[in-house]
């Protein structure tokens, strides 16, 4: 996580970071399918892979100061916000080693000292805890922003609405950060929204909205940091619609019966990883080796964080109900 | 012993005591704020925050849109973010709309996070019927609240818990839910100048009696006084009333040291009796006291129905003395 926003122009170094975190992520969930597979993994899993390009660029607005909240699909978000991933991946196997001690799994991923407050299953249900943070911070009187991360399914819901309309009326330094990955769930956006220009519903409440290629990590960058600054300086939220594409299933119990596979590998051609890895290297900024370097690195730290969460020990019986209340 | 000095005592209303309990937490922290619907210039739908705009202004008094989901949730938010936040409730009713944000947030948080963020929330809300109000303003849902592991659920039945349960509330670490019935934000009772917070843990014995304890909370405490009284005047039974004050989590204690010497208990919930409130008092007493007991436990409930508007008919519904009354008579084997 860097700790202070980018504003000049990317150098190589930067550029090649965003590039390993976006291999980070894609890493980490293609060993979470296969131990999902190996019955390692268990419950609801939720694959990102074809939106790294999101968390990878957004999350690069943000100082150590601001919040993020996200969703059940929120793997790449705490990766890319500083989470080990071997703290990570031991959540993942419900070991006491995990970031919730394995109280939360992948969907509820949570980290007090990064500020990063889950990890919510409920469609939209993140929203008004965020305009809630804000508010806080508007309170105390701190130059933070709250970064919230949402899927198109989320615009559907009331939350939404709602959430959007109070943190333009009372001008909290919210960024909104919609995914659209074009499906909630199995339903298309055409078969739930009337207006599918997500970024227009912005203006029934007052706020700019914008709608990014979600698939190009630079570009969500730029995005970020400019709406970032605009948010942390008192200007209000805003709103961001980056388009993307889930490659993979909804979870692993999806048969994808909504959608054709053609569509899956037009999206491909697309692919995030792909296309950054070649402009970098027309630029001259990657070689074949910096990125076998990297792949290689990056597969050492995904293969040590499968075996610390293998370690792991469970959290005993005993404990079972602590933490429902604060000790007193 | 030296002569204890008492402060003076006062009559105040059950709405002025909320009211000088926001102001006292409004003073005494700087991060206590308010915000609900109409808190602000409407001076509160039940006026407990009137004035309180003039004196604490709209940063820390804050009327909200009519969305009980968001306002909610970002007091949850809030409370994340180093805030105490106070959130009025309208009604009970209302607070469905924002059932989400109190049972998938506020509860689980802590829990789900594996103890690393609590929400330091209070919820205040107008429960309850007697008002005429029908089936959308006047049900008794703490019951359901108080199921919910992770919240701490209060009812306030007297002036002084009116007055010292809130600062109490927004010292806890997790989220309390204070339900107030709206038939008290009238009653007047006498308050000591001095008075302030009181514990969230323990059922209180309002009214000692050897006959049978008599269980109750919230609006239908002076109706089981009332009946306590008649029945000591009338049929010679003298009643034991206990006041819960907490609903969640219960004063199981309390009411088995009660009952363990009256040997009957008679409840009292405005709730329905189907899953409620009262049918887990009920089960407590049998597995802590069952050997105990000279007579099955009764219960006093709202009868199944949506609350009615017509005064007769929402007066039929709703527990009332002469109700309890005769429930007592039962378990006393005296029936009319």
């Amino acid at each position: 996580m860097s700790t202070q926003p980018a504003t000049a122009p990317a150098t190589a170094a930067h550029r090649l970071e965003l590039l390993r975190q976006m291999l980070r992520i894609r890493r980490f969930e293609e060993k979470c399918a296969e131990l999902y597979s190996a019955g390692k993994i268990r419950g609801f899993l939720h694959l990102y892979i074809g939106e790294e390009a999101v968390a990878a660029g957004a999350l690069q607005a943000l100082t150590a100061d601001d919040a993020v909240l996200a969703t059940y699909r929120e793997h790449g978000h705490a990766l890319v916000r500083g989470m080990a991933a071997d703290v990570l991946m031991a959540e993942m196997f419900g070991k006491a080693q995990g970031c919730c001690r394995g109280r939360g799994g992948s969907m509820h991923l949570f980290d007090g000292a990064l500020r990063f407050y889950g990890g919510s299953a409920i469609v939209g249900g993140g929203l008004p805890l965020a305009v809630g943070l804000a508010l806080a911070d508007t309170l105390q009187h701190r130059a933070r922003v709250t970064a919230c991360f949402f899927g198109d399914g989320a615009v559907a819901e009331g939350e939404f609405h709602e959430a959007m309309n109070l943190a333009s009326l009372w001008k909290l330094p919210v960024l909104f950060l919609c995914e659209n990955n074009l499906y909630a769930m199995g339903t298309r956006i055409e078969r739930a929204q009337a207006q599918t220009d997500l970024a227009r519903k912005a203006a029934a409440y007052a706020m700019p909205g914008k709608t990014v290629d979600g698939m190009d990590v630079e570009a969500v960058e730029a995005a970020a940091v400019r709406a970032a600054a605009h948010v942390r300086n008192g200007g209000g939220p805003i709103f961001l619609e980056f388009r993307t594409y889930r490659y993979r299933a909804h979870s692993m119990f999806d048969a994808e019966l909504y959608r054709d596979k053609r569509e899956v590998e037009e999206w491909k051609t697309r692919d995030p990883i792909a296309t950054f890895d070649a402009r970098l290297r027309l630029e001259g900024v990657l070689t074949d080796e910096t990125r076998a370097a990297l792949d290689r690195a990056v597969e050492k730290e995904m293969d040590e964080a499968v075996r610390f969460a293998d370690a792991g020990t469970l959290e005993p019986i005993e404990d079972l109900t602590k933490d429902v209340y604060t000790p007193r | 012993m030296a002569t204890e000095v008492r402060a003076p005592v006062r009559t105040v209303t059950y709405r002025e005591a909320l009211r000088d309990a926001h102001r006292e937490a409004l003073q005494r922290d700087p991060r206590v704020f308010l915000m609900g619907e109409d808190v602000g210039r409407y001076g509160g739908s039940y006026a407990v925050s009137k004035g309180l705009l003039e004196e604490f202004g709209p940063d820390r008094i804050r009327d909200t849109p009519l969305s009980e989901s968001t306002f909610v949730g970002a007091g949850i938010g809030a409370a994340l973010g180093g805030m105490r936040p106070i959130v009025e409730v309208m009604t009970v009713n209302f607070s469905l709309l924002a059932l989400d944000q109190i049972v998938n947030n506020a509860a689980t948080i802590r829990h789900m996070s594996g103890g690393q963020f609590s929400v330091p929330l209070v919820i205040r809300m107008a429960t309850g019927a007697g008002k005429q109000l029908a089936a959308q303003h006047a049900h008794s849902f703490e019951g359901w609240y108080a199921h919910i592991p992770g919240l701490r659920i209060v009812a306030p039945a007297t002036v002084e818990d009116a007055r010292g349960m809130l600062w109490t509330a927004l010292e806890d670490p997790d989220p309390v839910i204070i339900f107030e019935h709206q038939t008290l934000y009238n009653m007047e009772g006498p308050l000591a100048a001095d008075a302030g917070a009181v514990d969230l843990d323990r059922a209180a014995v309002r009214r000692q009696g050897r006959d049978v304890s008599l269980v109750t909370y919230g609006g239908s405490l002076g109706k089981a006084l009332q009946a306590a009284d008649q029945l000591a005047a009338g049929d010679g039974i003298d009643a034991e009333v206990i006041d819960l004050r907490t609903l969640r989590p219960l004063d199981t204690a309390t009411i088995l040291a009660s009952v363990r010497r009256t040997r009957r208990a008679v409840i009292v919930d405005e709730g329905w009796r189907s899953g409620g409130l009262s049918a887990e008092i009920s089960a407590r007493i049998m597995e802590g006291a069952f050997y105990d007991l000279d007579a099955p436990v009764a219960r006093v409930c709202t009868a199944e129905v949506p609350i009615p508007y017509a005064k007769h008919l929402e007066d039929a519904a709703l527990p009332q003395a002469a109700t309890i009354v005769d429930a007592v008579r039962g378990v006393m084997g005296q029936h009319a």
